[in-house]
């Protein structure tokens, strides 16, 4: 059972992650994989000024705006400079690691004396049932400001500009300004997962983004696969599945470790896993036609 | 309305694919002038419109809309006064998005894009009563994808979406290409109508010598980047469809 609480927490926490991904990939139709280096900043942010005494309301605004930075760098590069957009993620997502690594000082920061976000408010003696409470409000918030967001006029404008980008263009947008804020937007979100995750286990990382992406693109592609399914037009409906999505795929992780299979192997099942529900879809439509 | 002077557009200069596709065009469109641009393909109108639009800016010259000079405006810039139907109905509309929320970009077409909930009931109804005007039934599908329509449908729908703001310059690319016939039809007349009724100065590229005869107050062709003819309303009522067709033997 622990597992499992476990991958729900973790799912939670993923979810910024989760939204992130839905917005570049799904919304602008950018493969963005500044993710891993995005991450690991939102993460490093938090363990640095959590250890030099800083109070969560000041935390958050600094990993968002660090999160946009860096997403604003990639959208720079890959607008203004008309450089592909998966080659811009891996340049800035390359000279991130860096980055955090001269932010961190060291490779590893640990935060066992330091109070986080989930021993400050309490809902419940049992720290578990705490984190998943603090959890809970923290993304159903999230999810609020971007489903509220993708429903304004401007939310509609951002659908539109990765959907057609000539229509947009005609009707008075300019579409590498809203690249750049899609792209800030999504690491921010992205970095606000690092910030949940760090206060989570506890400690940052260097090399805790390393692959990161793929619980991302595996949320949204479940999300996907179920709105396709049900023909689901809704946006906050979409936002919601995507939220399940990230929740799944941690299951499915703590399912292949609680049946025993070698730690080692995890990360070829996830590979394999985010390749299964890619293909599914595909092969029973193939079959139908 | 729209005065493009001397202006030229040489696409890959210096190289070996080198195109002038515009070559010291003047061109002065009054208001309410409903003009047609024929000519074969490479003779320069698409990038002539596309040069007013500013999808494409202009090598030398320069172009002035409404009294304004747009030169070196983009054109997200230039929707302020522009509105655009193009020659692929998927481009003139976002597909994935509801007719809904497709029209309420248009309607804001000439302003900001804020922070706040614009579809309202207020709106739906408004769309409801523009869309109805059509008589195609699409009405009471506004929550729809509009990539669930056909091509003609879009059209129509494009053309009613220039309509939803402030609008006084419609640009037509071969809005009829992709279509069958009967939609075809039927979106040019849509487009005539909604030019006489809102007093809008139109330009019309088309390959359809049928609705180059049959549409608007001016005609010109064009070969190789220049103007060969240019006819006002009185030599174009004038003229026969087989003149046009004398044009390109």
């Amino acid at each position: 059972m622990d597992y499992y609480l476990t991958a729900l927490l973790q799912g939670l926490c993923f979810a910024g992650i989760a939204l992130g991904i839905y917005i570049s990939m799904k919304i602008f139709n950018i493969p963005d994989i500044t993710t891993d280096g995005s991450y690991t900043l939102g993460a490093v942010v938090t363990a640095k000024m959590l250890t030099h005494g800083q109070p969560e309301y000041i935390i958050i605004p600094a990993v968002i705006a660090a999160g946009a930075l860096a997403g604003a760098t990639t959208g720079l590069i890959h607008t203004k400079l008309k450089i592909n957009a998966l080659l811009a993620g891996i340049l800035v997502m390359t000279a991130l690691y860096s980055v955090n690594l001269t932010l961190m000082g060291r490779s590893n920061i640990p935060l066992n004396n330091v109070s986080t976000i989930f021993t400050l408010i309490n809902f419940s003696t049992d720290p578990n049932h705490n984190t998943f409470w603090i959890l809970l409000v923290f993304v159903a918030v999230v999810t609020l400001i971007i489903g509220y967001l993708l429903k304004t006029d401007f939310g509609i404008a951002m659908r539109a500009t990765g959907n057609s980008e000539s229509m947009i263009r005609s009707l008075g947008v300019n579409t590498d300004r809203m690249k750049i804020t899609g792209l800030a937007l999504a690491n921010a979100l992205t970095a606000l997962s690092g910030f949940l995750i760090t206060q989570n286990q506890n400690f940052a990382d260097i090399n805790m983004g390393i692959g990161i992406v793929i619980v991302g693109l595996g949320s949204v592609i479940i999300a996907e696969t179920l709105i396709n399914w049900l023909h689901i037009t809704s946006v906050w409906l979409s936002l919601v599945l995507v939220l399940s999505g990230a929740v799944i795929f941690q299951f499915v992780l703590a399912l292949t470790l609680s049946i025993g299979v070698n730690p080692n192997l995890l990360k070829i099942v996830t590979a394999a896993f985010v390749l299964i529900i890619v293909a599914v879809p595909r092969l029973s439509f193939k079959s139908s036609e | 309305m729209i005065e493009i002077k001397k202006v030229h557009k040489t696409f890959n200069r210096g190289k070996a694919n080198q195109v002038d596709a515009i070559r010291g065009v003047d061109l002065t469109i009054n208001e309410k002038e409903f003009l047609v641009i024929v000519g074969s393909n490479g003779s320069g109108k698409t990038t002539l419109l596309n040069l007013v639009a500013g999808s494409v800016l202009p090598s030398s010259g320069s172009i002035r809309i409404d009294g304004n000079e747009v030169t070196r405006l983009q054109d997200y810039n230039r929707s302020q006064w522009i509105a655009r139907v193009f020659q692929n109905p998927l481009s003139g509309t976002a597909p994935d998005l509801s007719i809904l929320d497709n029209f309420r970009l248009a309607a804001i077409r000439t302003k900001a894009k804020g922070l706040s909930i614009g579809v309202n009931d207020q709106f739906k109804k408004q769309v409801k009563e523009k869309i109805a005007t059509l008589g195609m039934g699409l009405e009471n599908k506004i929550e729809q994808p509009m990539g669930t329509l056909s091509g003609g449908q879009r059209q129509a729908l494009t053309l009613l979406m220039s309509v939803m703001d402030d609008c006084k310059v419609l640009l037509l690319d071969e809005p009829t290409a992709a279509l069958d016939p009967r939609s075809a039809e039927l979106v040019m007349r849509t487009a005539d109508k909604l030019i006489k009724d809102f007093g809008l100065t139109a330009i019309l590229v088309t390959h359809n010598l049928k609705d180059a005869f049959t549409y608007g107050n001016r005609i010109i062709q064009m070969a190789e980047g220049e103007i060969i003819e240019d006819l006002d309303d009185k030599k174009k009522t004038a003229l026969k469809q087989n003149d046009l067709f004398d044009w390109f033997a």
